[in-house]
């Protein structure tokens, strides 16, 4: 049965906010896999990893399957230390998003998270030999070219997820844009990041919303929702569908596509109460047609 | 001291011929194709081109790169396998990859030839090197351009292959490798297609009051005076506004250029092997240029005089130029 999952948190949410967010995770929403860690900012960390413990058996608890997801970039000795701490461990599962945390993992079992650039069958085949069990494909993969290197990924036995709903990551620096924002820099950020817990929106001078700033992230305006295409996905070997934490109620997010898996829930309805949901924030799918990824198209043969 | 190659760009047969000339160490280039990462219109080498390229480099001693350096997506992967064959058969001195699928390939394959890391591999610590050190017999990083020199010492020290770091040129924002801002707002990707903000994509638009806007895809990256000479809208140098920012701002980076000759004889010292002319995309004559200027400071250099770096400093007069990370960690 295909699995949802939520992804890790991208932002700088308060530790008192991501207890309340993971209590009603936990409580009520239908996803069957939660990713925790920080993966975006090492400097954050601190605010909440003192609380993982709690949250993985509060999860646990209720029935999900737990995985600590490692930083995107690894550069700094606090950096190198978290990596290899993560990769230390024996459990829960972790999700590796950079080179250095697959060096300190060796061959004990891991997942492959979506800023390791697995783009095609040949990485995932080296990938699977050196221990990776699951592999988070990128979110700019063309649907064809997903459904290739999933078909493959599933003959050497990994799951193969796809991000279906919220901003997509177009970008990571080591300048932190938020910073630069309110005229400082990364390391006397004062971490203002914590003001946008959707992210800080940018928009051209001619005022067209564009982009999200998240501390040295930078992602797309638009979440991409792959509600219609959830079928074609798991027709295609997609085993999970990852729904990215968004300032929204995601339990609701997670119930519109559980419904549409289960054929609970028509296409139709299921994309107007994400709508609601949603509010004004655009949608888009556009990188899975292999089209401009804020584009939105039209999905006729959605079943 | 470090040989302190110098590695410079051919984004043509006859700018590669110039660049040869003008005392290139080693020139980079790539095939007409999504294999490398500057896949644009009017660049880059047939299998002939290249056949011919590389007896000519070899024939005044410098040695020819070839960049194999973008991800193929599922389903696509024979086209760089092909073209790892094709290099491997004309004769190239190294691969420059990023895809660790693509990297396996040659490993196998083509034991023989080097392996240098592309910049769009993205590894920043001696973890991540040292991981493709050991597993495909990587020869050469080339570093992100994101650390300061004492970072770069410190890499060097851990590590088992040579470093080469880019030291003049576009001055790229983002973690190479991970960047899909031009596929957002395009529909071609950095890391497949080997596209960034393509020329195809782009417009200027004069206002009434004399002023202009440049575009991408139809979205405004940046608006310029009247008297002001319009940039090139590539989105990580694109202004922007935000809630308290509504004056519009560089909210990534002002469009600047890389130049870090004042820099070289500390680079030399952190143990860097190789330095990196960015450009293939650049004119025969600025090639020329540059590389000539680069050839007398690192001769200098080598050969205990202070450089003379007045040429470099005149190549970019009336561009911002910036030392980026390589200074002072506060660029962060």
């Amino acid at each position: 049965m295909t699995k949802l999952t939520l992804g890790p948190i991208a932002y700088h949410w308060s530790a008192e906010k991501r207890r309340d967010f993971f209590a009603r995770i936990a409580d009520e929403a239908a996803v069957d896999e939660v990713y925790l860690g920080e993966v975006i900012c090492s400097k954050r960390a601190p605010f909440h990893e003192a609380d993982l413990p709690v949250t993985i058996e509060r999860l646990e608890r209720a029935g999900k399957t737990v995985i600590l997801s490692t930083l995107a970039e690894v550069m700094l000795k606090r950096e190198r230390k978290a990596t290899e701490d993560l990769a230390a461990m024996h459990a829960p599962e972790i999700e590796i998003n950079n080179a250095a945390g697959l060096y300190a993992r060796g061959r004990r079992a891991h997942r492959i998270g979506p800023f390791m650039n697995a783009y095609n069958e040949a990485t995932i085949d080296w990938m699977a030999r050196q221990g990776a069990t699951h592999v988070c494909l990128p979110t700019e993969l063309p649907g064809e070219a997903i459904a290739t290197a999933a078909r493959n990924a599933r003959q050497l036995g990994l799951g193969v997820e796809v991000q279906v709903f919220g901003r997509a990551s177009l970008a990571v620096s080591a300048r932190c844009y938020h910073a630069r924002a309110h005229g400082r820099t990364k390391d006397n950020c004062q971490f203002v990041c914590e003001g946008d817990p959707d992210g800080m929106p940018l928009r051209t001078t001619d005022d067209n919303p564009i982009l999200r700033v998240n501390g040295i992230q930078t992602q797309s305006e638009s979440y991409v929702d792959l509600l219609p295409e959830t079928g074609r996905l798991v027709a295609d070997g997609v085993t999970h569908l990852r729904l990215q934490p968004q300032a929204v109620d995601m339990v609701g997010v997670a119930a519109v596509f559980r419904g549409v898996l289960d054929r609970a829930l028509g296409m139709e309805e299921a994309e107007a109460r994400l709508r609601e949901i949603c509010a004004d924030t655009p949608f888009s799918n556009g990188f899975y047609y292999g089209q401009a990824g804020y584009r939105r198209i039209a999905n006729a043969a959605s079943h | 001291m470090s040989l302190a190659e110098l590695i410079c760009p051919a984004g043509t047969p006859a700018a590669l011929r110039t660049a040869v000339d003008a005392g290139a160490d080693a020139v980079y280039c790539g095939f007409q194709d999504a294999t490398n990462a500057r896949n644009f219109p009017g660049l880059n080498f047939t299998p002939e081109e290249l056949a011919e390229a590389v007896v000519y480099a070899h024939a005044k001693g410098t040695k020819v790169l070839l960049a194999l350096n973008t991800y193929p997506p599922a389903g696509k992967v024979d086209l760089w396998r092909q073209a790892a064959d094709t290099g491997a058969r004309i004769g190239v001195d190294a691969f420059i990859v990023a895809d660790m699928g693509v990297a396996e390939y040659i490993a196998r394959t083509h034991p023989g030839v080097r392996l240098h890391l592309s910049v769009q591999a993205a590894a920043s610590s001696p973890e991540a090197i040292r991981y493709y050190c050991e597993h495909f017999g990587v020869k050469r990083i080339v570093l992100p351009r994101i650390l300061t020199i004492p970072e770069i010492r410190a890499i060097r020290k851990e590590i088992p292959c040579e470093i080469e770091t880019f030291i003049f040129g576009n001055h790229g924002l983002m973690v190479e490798g991970r960047c899909s801002l031009t596929n957002y707002l395009t529909g071609q990707s950095t890391n497949m297609d080997g596209v960034c903000s393509p020329a195809s994509d782009v417009e200027y638009t004069r206002h009434a009051d004399g002023s202009m806007s440049s575009q991408l895809a139809g979205f405004t990256i940046d608006c310029f005076g009247p008297e002001e000479k319009a940039g090139y809208p590539t989105i990580c140098k694109g202004r922007y506004t935000a809630p308290h920012r509504s004056e519009g701002y560089y909210a990534f980076e002002e469009p600047v250029s890389l130049n870090l000759s004042r820099l070289l004889p500390e680079l030399i010292d952190a143990g860097v092997h190789a330095f990196k002319i960015e450009g293939r995309q650049r004119s025969k004559s600025y090639v020329r240029g540059v590389v000539s200027a680069f050839r007398r400071a690192v001769d200098d250099i080598r050969e205990g005089r202070p450089a003379d770096i007045a040429d470099l400093i005149a190549l970019t007069e009336g561009q911002k130029q910036t030392q980026g990370a390589f200074e002072t960690k506060k660029w962060r």
